[in-house]
């Protein structure tokens, strides 16, 4: 099908399905039980989902097969968000022309970045790239406020041009939409006690991220992939049989520029904001650790750990100290508090130390990330012990970290 | 020329802090070839042992004194220091006022510990594994002291002043027979950079003068050879790691009455420590405090306001940018050794 294997269909149509289905799969719990603060089919949030999994998956490209990991990945993302608002003050609410335009922006900068950067490698590249996005931010937050609106941010206003839309009645507010259909139109299906919520703006997210999945996909499988991750694996031998790795690495540092682009295009589209903020090296951080956790060079970790990281910031910060005293409830008065005084730091505003936690000892134990905890369970309990051989829709580029 | 010498003279205390934890970081990186993400965490740290200090000096008991009474008419209370009792009330109030300055024999011990535990109990299972493992590892190390930081001490910057007698500015232009107030400086910031000095120069007499210093430069230069020639290199490494992070540390500590210490401030700096190290060349000492300094002075002269007028914003940038061009004209940094990092 569409000219993949067997296992990629597979995999593929196992996305498909999940995100399709996912307002559904991710409100299990009835509206009315003491759970229902777990569900996460909430529109902001499946957005939210699907686009930083656009983003990390993009992110993979560059490191899960090349290697080269940069630490300034959500530059690309918010100069997307900028040439994406722009679009929407001048030209149209309409949300096409404007993903069109970030991907377009953010893949002609990251080309300037890349073609400067790639000239050096392994920690150099990292400091180089961390270098231009800070550079970025700064100017995004100082000089250029004419252009990014500084501290406060851009949204559309009443009064910007927008030369192919008809002008908005007085009091109404700029929405964005897609011929016509409003991103924040949402159809909510009640089920007894349950009720799911399907968002227009998500299922445009999450046919984008479809595609972007399939694109990656074909991506890995290509011979260009394979080129990339024999620059990962030896890029000095590489040079001896006389290949010159830089276009390759550059294609593939551009291609993920474009996601990362895609991706801060996407955010704009559903919720008409953005501010510097987005571009600060936390937020290239978070990418990082969004597709480590995952699982760098598979294709599905990064979409995995993207979902995760987002699902758990919702679902932890929300835990306070009443919620975790319902809880244990049941146990005795000392040994209550002494529970609760145990997790309360790792719960709520302390949400980070879980994160840095966890990807501490998914660095040190689990190096594949989530996907490689996922088939060494599998591995232990699966049917097919005798089949050790790599998975190959799932298996990391290069079999063991372990240089 | 005034306004030159006062922007030399800014560019020194930040470049004095640049120059402290890229020193630490490069002593890594040149001993153990790790890359070290969580250093700007134990500036960070060092700069909390100071609260830490000045907390358990200010640390009181309350006495209900009959003879006085507040606005209410109540008792009024009064906070006394448990160490009053210790070394009565004048001397007490010396070493409180003194927090921050003695709260340097509280942080080495401290800070060493810190850096023991770091490099036996974490660092010492990567030096296998590549680059990259290492950066991610010291890196979610470093969120994690950050957030640990963040829930025993708070959001918000504490601030830590320094002794009363440094309280003031110096006038440099009375002082050298320029007109009074042209150029004025505050004391602890000459303190500060004079600290570093100390520092620097005590680090470099350590590794050029004793014997224990010739290992690890030999060790630096060959590691395997020290090796097999007997020495135990791999202890003498580790003691290097809890020296880089003592520096970091008492960096920390003499900061805090510049800046008020907050739960972020390590993070902020290390991004900026990580361009200096690469600036100077990876692995490279002298280089490191060279290019600390270059920057903050650099930096400083970027945000005269002549230069802003001419160039706009160009004060937020300048070291990235210094940094960018460094970079792709001397891969090595400025003073780089050949074959450290060439890939």
């Amino acid at each position: 099908m569409l000219q993949l294997s067997k296992k990629d269909s597979t995999l593929l149509i196992a996305v498909v399905v999940l995100t399709l289905l996912a307002p559904v799969l991710l409100n299990p719990f009835p509206e009315s039980s003491a759970l229902a603060q777990f569900n996460a089919g909430y529109p902001d949030l499946m957005q939210r989902l699907v686009i930083f999994g656009i983003f990390a998956i993009g992110f993979n490209i560059l490191f899960g097969l090349t290697g080269y990991l940069s630490f300034g990945h959500a530059a690309f993302l918010g100069i997307g968000s900028y040439a994406a608002i722009w679009m929407m003050k001048l030209l149209t609410m309409n949300v096409i022309p404007a993903i069109i335009i970030s991907v377009a922006v953010a893949g002609a900068f990251s080309l300037l970045v890349g073609w400067i950067c790639l000239r050096r490698s392994g920690i150099y590249f990292s400091i180089l790239t961390l270098a231009f996005a800070q550079m970025s931010y700064s100017l995004a937050y100082s000089v250029l406020t004419p252009i990014t609106g500084g501290e406060t941010g851009l949204q559309p206003n009443l009064a910007d041009p927008r030369i192919l839309d008809s002008a908005l009645a007085e009091g109404q507010t700029p929405r964005a939409n897609l011929f016509g259909i409003d991103m924040r139109d949402t159809y909510e299906v009640t089920l007894a006690d349950w009720v799911f919520t399907f968002n227009a703006g998500y299922y445009i997210a999450a046919v984008i991220l479809i595609a972007a999945f399939y694109m990656s996909i074909r991506i890995f499988r290509s011979p260009f992939g394979m080129m990339l991750r024999a620059v990962k694996s030896n890029q000095n031998r590489l040079n001896y049989t006389g290949v010159n790795a830089k276009p390759y690495t550059l294609a593939a540092f551009v291609i993920s520029g474009m996601y990362a682009g895609l991706a801060g295009g996407l955010l704009v589209a559903m919720d008409t904001q953005v501010g510097a903020e987005r571009m600060f090296w936390t937020a290239s951080g978070e990418v990082v650790l969004m597709t480590i956790l995952g699982g760098a060079g598979t294709l599905i970790g990064p979409v995995l750990g993207a979902g995760f990281i987002k699902y758990m910031e919702n679902i932890v910060s929300k835990i306070n100290k009443s919620i975790l005293e319902q809880w244990f409830a049941v146990v005795p008065d000392g040994l209550q508090d002494f529970l609760i005084n145990i997790i309360y730091p790792f719960v709520g505003k302390g949400w980070h130390l879980t994160l840095g936690l966890l990807f501490m000892m998914v660095v040190i134990f689990l190096p594949g990330g989530l996907v490689e905890g996922g088939q060494k369970l599998a591995n232990l309990f699966g049917r097919n012990k005798t089949n050790n051989g790599p998975d190959s829709a799932t298996t990391p580029t290069e079999q063991g970290n372990e240089k | 020329m005034d306004a030159a010498v006062l922007q030399i003279l800014n560019g020194l205390d930040k470049g004095s802090a640049y120059a402290l934890i890229a020193l630490g970081l490069t002593l890594i990186f040149g001993t153990l070839g790790v890359v070290n993400f969580a250093h700007g965490a134990l500036f960070m740290i060092g700069a909390f042992c100071a609260v830490t200090f000045s907390r358990l000096l200010g640390w009181s008991y309350t006495v209900i004194d009959e003879t006085k009474t507040d606005f209410l008419g109540n008792p009024a209370k009064i906070e006394i220091p448990h160490i009053y009792d210790i070394f009565g009330q004048q001397t007490g109030d010396i070493l409180i006022d003194w927090a921050v300055p003695l709260s340097i024999l509280f942080t080495i011990p401290i800070m060493i510990a810190i850096g023991f535990i770091m490099e036996r109990g974490l660092i010492k299972h990567f030096y296998k594994r590549p680059h990259a493992d290492q950066i991610l590892v010291t890196f979610g190390l470093a969120i994690v002291l950050q957030e640990v930081i963040k829930y025993y001490y708070g959001a918000n910057p504490i601030p830590t002043p320094a002794p009363e007698v440094f309280a003031g500015s110096f006038d440099f232009g009375a002082f050298f027979g320029a007109k009074a107030n042209s150029i004025i400086y505050p004391y602890w910031r000459l303190v500060y950079f004079g600290f570093a000095a100390v520092i620097i120069g005590a680090v470099f007499a350590f590794l050029q003068f004793t014997t224990f210093g010739m290992v690890v430069r030999a060790g630096m230069a060959d590691r395997e050879t020290v090796g097999l020639l007997g020495i135990n290199i791999d202890r003498r490494f580790t003691i290097m790691f809890g020296l880089a992070a003592a520096v970091a540390g008492l960096a920390g500590v003499m900061y805090t009455p510049i800046n008020s210490p907050n739960y972020h401030m390590g993070m902020d700096f290390l991004v900026l420590s990580f361009v200096v190290v690469v600036v100077g060349g990876m692995g490279s000492l002298p280089g490191a405090v060279l290019a600390g300094f270059l920057l903050g002075i650099l930096e400083s002269f970027a945000s005269m306001s002549v230069v802003l007028e001419f160039i706009p914003g160009i004060n937020q940038i300048i070291i990235y940018l210094v940094a960018i061009i460094i970079l792709l004209t001397r891969p090595r940094g400025l003073m780089g050794r050949k074959g450290v990092m060439e890939d």
